[in-house]
C-alpha cells in the first residue's frame, strides 16, 4: 500500500516560538511520511497539528524557529530551499486549504479570476486559456453554473460554495500534496459532507497526497486512510484510520471516551486525565 | 414550564422563525437542533428577552410574557452563550462578573453567593480575582455558567455551550451541566448543531430548518435511528461521519 518513495518525508521536526514569556515548543520532534494517501492529523487545540502543516510550507512567522533532521518533498529539501524555490513549491507542488473561506478568499476579486490567477502564476498560458481552465475546475468541484459563479464576489457565495472555490483554486495548479487544515469546521454538517465528497473524489482521481488536519476524531476516522494523533507537540500514535476505535494509547482512548454519542445519555462522560509521562519520551 | 405558540420573528424581509410552537415541561431538557441560519439561536434570544421583535404567545411558568421582561423574569430565566471569550468582559475580574447580577437584583450575602457559585462549578475561590485572559476556555465557560446560576434560576437557556471547546473540556462541561441540573432541578433548553451533544444531555428535541420545526421527537426515537423527517435523517447520517459511496 505504502509507496516506496513518500511525497513528503519529515524527521525530527521541531518548531519553537519565541514569546515575551519564554520559548514555547509547539512541535517537539515528530516523524512521519505522506504518500499518495489521505493522512489525518488529529489533536486538540494547541497540540501542534496546524503548526506542523504550516511548517511544511514554511508559512510560519519569523518568531518561529523550525528545525528538522529531514523535511523533504521528494528530493527537495524544504528547510534549505530559498525564498524563490519556496514560491514555486507553494501552490504548484503543495497547496493548502484553510478553515474559513471568508478569510482566505480575496474579497475584492471575483472568485473566477482568483482561480484563473492561481493557474497563471504557475503556468505560462493566455488569459483565455486560464479562464477556460477555471471554468472547468469550477465544474469539477460540482458547481452547477460555473459561468455565473465565475463572476461572483466572495461575499455573494455561501460558505459551502466558498470552500469549493477554495478547493478549485488550490487544485488547479495540480499539486502533488494538498494540506487541508480543518477544511469543513466552519461549515454545516450536511454541507461539509458534500465538500468532503468533492475533496475525496478529486484527491483519489488525481492520485494526490492529502494531509487532513482536524480536531474531529470521528470525521478523520471515516475520511482518512491513516491517522496521526498529536498531543503537546508530539505524535502519540499512528494508526490505520479504520482501527482508530481500537487505539491503544491512553490519550487517544481518553479522547474517544470523552466524546458524547447517541448512547451516553444519563452517564457521566469519562474526563481525560493527562499523564505527564506521555510527553516524556523525547525530552 | 415553557410554552411557545405561533412564534414569528422577522428581520426586515427575512422570516427567521415562522409559526413555531412547542412546550417544555418542568425538569425537561429540550434540545433545539439545526444548521446555521435555521432560527434556533433567534428562538433562544426571543425566550431570554434579548430579541423583542416577535409575534405569537409565550408562557413561562404559567404566566404570559411580553417582549419586555422584568427583573423577576430574569431571576427565573438565565442564559449561557456559545463563546466564553466574547461573553465575559475582558477587563472585569471573575468576582466583578459574578457580583453584577447580585447587585442588579439587590440580593444579600454577595460574598457567600460568589464563593458558593465558584465551588458549584468546580472552580473554587482561587479563581475569584482572575481576569478572563488568565482562564482557559473551559474555565471561562464555567464562569459563564456560575454567572447564570448565581441568581438561582429555574430555567437555563444554553446556546451552543460547548461548541468552542475541545472534546475533553466539552466532556467536563457536559458533566457539570448534568450534575447542576439534577442538584437544582433545572429546566434546560439547549441549542446545538451537534446531535451527539443534544442526545447526551436532552430527553426531547426539535429539529429546525429554515425557521420552522420540522420534527419533534424523544431521544429514544433519535437513538433508534427512527426520525420521520428526511432532513432529520440527513442530520443524523452526517453526524455519524463521512460515508464513502
Amino acid at each position: 500500500m505504502m509507496a516506496p518513495a513518500p511525497l513528503l518525508s519529515v524527521r525530527n521536526l521541531a518548531v519553537r516560538f519565541a514569546t515575551p514569556t519564554g520559548i514555547v515548543e509547539a512541535v517537539r520532534g515528530i516523524d512521519f511520511d505522506v504518500g499518495r494517501e489521505r493522512l489525518g492529523i488529529v489533536g486538540e487545540s494547541g497540540s501542534g497539528k496546524s503548526v506542523t502543516g504550516r511548517a511544511v510550507l514554511r508559512l510560519l512567522p519569523p518568531s518561529a524557529a523550525v528545525t528538522a533532521d529531514r523535511l523533504a518533498l521528494g528530493d527537495l529539501d524544504l528547510l534549505g530551499a530559498d525564498v524563490s524555490t519556496m514560491r514555486g513549491v507553494r501552490g504548484r507542488r503543495v497547496s493548502m486549504i484553510m478553515q474559513d473561506p471568508k478569510f482566505s478568499l480575496n474579497p475584492v476579486m471575483t472568485v473566477g479570476r482568483q482561480i484563473a490567477e492561481a493557474y497563471r502564476v504557475h503556468h505560462r498560458v493566455s488569459r483565455r486559456e486560464a479562464t477556460s481552465r477555471a471554468l472547468d475546475m469550477l465544474a469539477d468541484v460540482r458547481i452547477r453554473d460555473p459561468r455565473r459563479v465565475y463572476d461572483l464576489y466572495p461575499h455573494e457565495v455561501s460558505g459551502g460554495m466558498g470552500q469549493r472555490v477554495m478547493i478549485a483554486m488550490m487544485l488547479i495548479p495540480e499539486p502533488d500534496l494538498l494540506i487541508a487544515d480543518e477544511p469543513t469546521s466552519a461549515l454545516d454538517v450536511t454541507v461539509s459532507m458534500q465538500v468532503l465528497a468533492i475533496l475525496d473524489d478529486l484527491v483519489s482521481r488525481r492520485g494526490m497526497g492529502l494531509l487532513f488536519i482536524s480536531h474531529d476524531l470521528n470525521l478523520v476516522a471515516s475520511f482518512c486512510d491513516r491517522v496521526l494523533v498529536m498531543y503537546g507537540g508530539q505524535i502519540m500514535e499512528t494508526l490505520a484510520a479504520a482501527s482508530l476505535h481500537a487505539a491503544t494509547h491512553p490519550y487517544t482512548r481518553g479522547l474517544l471516551a470523552a466524546l458524547p454519542t447517541l448512547d451516553t445519555a444519563g452517564r457521566d462522560l469519562p474526563v481525560l486525565t493527562r499523564d505527564p509521562a506521555w510527553l516524556a519520551r523525547r525530552a | 414550564m415553557i410554552s411557545v405558540r405561533h412564534l414569528d420573528v422577522h428581520f426586515g424581509q427575512v422570516r427567521a422563525v415562522s409559526d413555531v410552537s412547542f412546550d417544555v415541561a418542568a425538569g425537561d431538557t429540550f434540545g433545539l437542533v439545526g444548521e446555521s441560519g435555521c432560527g434556533k439561536s433567534t428562538l433562544l434570544r426571543v425566550l431570554s428577552g434579548l430579541n423583542r421583535h416577535w409575534t405569537g404567545a409565550i408562557e413561562v411558568a404559567g404566566r404570559a410574557v411580553g417582549p419586555a421582561r422584568d427583573k423577576a423574569f430574569h431571576r427565573r430565566v438565565q442564559m449561557v452563550f456559545q463563546d466564553p471569550f466574547g461573553s465575559l468582559h475582558p477587563r472585569h475580574t471573575v468576582d466583578r462578573a459574578l457580583a453584577e447580577p447580585i447587585a442588579i437584583h439587590g440580593l444579600d450575602d454577595a460574598e457567600g453567593r460568589i464563593a458558593r457559585a465558584l465551588d458549584d462549578v468546580g472552580l473554587g475561590s482561587r479563581f475569584r480575582f482572575r481576569y478572563p485572559h488568565q482562564l482557559s476556555g473551559g474555565q471561562r465557560q464555567r464562569v459563564a455558567i456560575a454567572r447564570a446560576l448565581i441568581l438561582e434560576p429555574g430555567i437555563l437557556l444554553l446556546d451552543e455551550p460547548t461548541s468552542a471547546l475541545d472534546v475533553s473540556i466539552q466532556a467536563e462541561v457536559l458533566n457539570l451541566l448534568a450534575r447542576l441540573r439534577a442538584a437544582r432541578d433545572l429546566t434546560l433548553i439547549l441549542v446545538s448543531h451537534n446531535l451527539a451533544v443534544v442526545a447526551h444531555l436532552c430527553n426531547r428535541l426539535a429539529v429546525m430548518q429554515a425557521g420552522t420545526i420540522v420534527e419533534e421527537m424523544t431521544i429514544d426515537t433519535l437513538r433508534h435511528g427512527k426520525p420521520a423527517h428526511p432532513y432529520s435523517r440527513e442530520l443524523l447520517d452526517a453526524s455519524l461521519g463521512y460515508h464513502r459511496s
